[in-house]
């Protein structure tokens, strides 16, 4: 059914129009316009640079353009570190614009739009209850190799975060998880309460990646690398991959772009959260 | 400065500067992204205290910029070599047994 219009000419001289309007399948017109792989957009400029507006704050340029998020607000951020990374991000694009390698680009899109409307309280509590599902605190109990390799692996990161932060975790081997005490959650909220909303979202975001509390606040405290993170993250698959091989298309795909994103969520919450200042001493001779 | 360790400032900055050549080509000595890092690791080079926290915060946050980069170009590779490459359009699908879509002079009805 299309909107269709067909004009029969008849040879006696006269014109018969007959005109058939059928607009109820305006949605699946579209949808057929995506399905398609010129959906994707190619780069349609030649230089990227970064400007500072007002407020201090740095916007990006594509050729004389400004960069608008998704919903159609200028893309801002707060510090120039941010701003030359997301401008990097554009620059490395090709013939084609791919969204799904520029991942500082997503993030600030998601912090400054807020699609979903989340305050800071619903983020914080979403993170506490991650806790209770905490990939170190999950552990085997066979086969052996493997629980010995996350007790050498996973304790020593237990015991950091349990010292530092003066809270009490443990792990368990049961299907229903530690029991995390009060406490420990108070603490940590506390903690949280400190992250402003932008350090919030990429926190949730790495938490979503490495689907771990603890392995999260370690790599933002710089006690871990992000390699080392995602190792962690991903133990029982390195375990299972030392035993039955790699396979390049999955494990590795998998393994990059874990790094990735997660690389970008602490990169986004460290320049969210900085304030840098240069003391120059004096050489006093 | 360090010994040339694997994760020494010298080599995560060279590190760096490579990976932005790989991204931007022979001019990327004239971008953004390579006057803020050498910049900010000259900055970063000197300092008078034994443990230097803001030191390590900057060295924690070039390996992980390093890190980002050398991902994102790995996982790209991957993409381009095993992702799948969606579907055909319709001329394209026609053209593979030789024929061509047939054309309305006028556009169809419901095309603008």
């Amino acid at each position: 059914m299309f909107k269709s219009v067909i004009r029969l000419q008849s040879r006696l001289g006269g014109v018969i129009t007959f005109c058939k309007v059928f607009p109820r399948h305006e949605l699946f017109r579209n949808a057929m316009k995506y399905s398609t792989a010129s959906a994707e957009r190619k780069r349609f400029y030649q230089d990227v640079s970064i400007s500072q507006g007002e407020g201090g704050l740095y916007e990006v340029n594509l050729d004389r353009k400004k960069l608008k998020t998704p919903s159609g607000k200028l893309f801002t951020v707060p510090n120039e570190a941010l701003a030359i990374a997301v401008a990097t991000e554009w620059d490395a694009q090709k013939d084609s614009i791919r969204f799904y390698t520029m991942h500082l680009t997503t993030l600030c899109n998601t912090a400054l739009d807020n699609p979903t409307q989340r305050s800071k309280e619903q983020m914080i509590s979403a993170a506490l209850k991650f806790l209770e599902t905490d990939t170190i605190c999950y552990r085997v109990d066979e086969p052996p190799g493997l629980v010995e390799l996350q007790r050498n692996e996973w304790d020593p990161v237990l015991h950091w975060i349990e010292s530092r932060y003066n809270v009490t975790i443990g792990s368990s081997s049961s299907i229903l998880g530690p029991e995390i005490p009060e406490g420990t959650k108070e603490t940590f909220r506390q903690h949280l309460g400190s992250f402003s909303l932008w350090s919030l979202t990429g926190l949730e975001f790495v938490i979503t990646q490495l689907k771990s509390l603890i392995l999260s606040l370690g790599m933002l405290d710089r006690h871990l690398s992000v390699e080392r993170a995602v190792l962690l993250s991903r133990l029982e698959e390195e375990y299972q991959i030392r035993h039955w091989g790699n396979v390049e298309w999955a494990h590795d795909y998998d393994m990059y772009e874990l790094r990735a994103r997660t690389a970008a969520g602490a990169l986004f919450v460290h320049l969210s959260s900085e304030s840098s200042t240069i003391k120059h001493k004096l050489m006093q001779d | 400065m360090a010994m040339a360790s694997l994760s020494s400032p010298l080599r995560v900055c060279r590190g760096i500067l490579k990976e932005l050549r790989t991204i931007q080509g022979p001019s990327y000595k004239q971008s953004l992204a390579y006057n803020y890092v050498i910049d900010q690791f000259r900055k970063n080079k000197v300092t008078g205290e034994r443990y230097c926290r803001a030191q390590q915060e900057a060295h924690h946050a070039s390996l992980t910029y390093l890190c980002l980069l050398t991902s994102t170009r790995n996982h790209l590779a991957l993409y381009n070599l095993y992702h799948g490459k969606g579907e055909r359009s319709p001329e394209e699908v026609a053209g593979l047994v030789g024929l061509r879509l047939p054309t309305q002079p006028g556009g169809k009805g419901w095309e603008k």
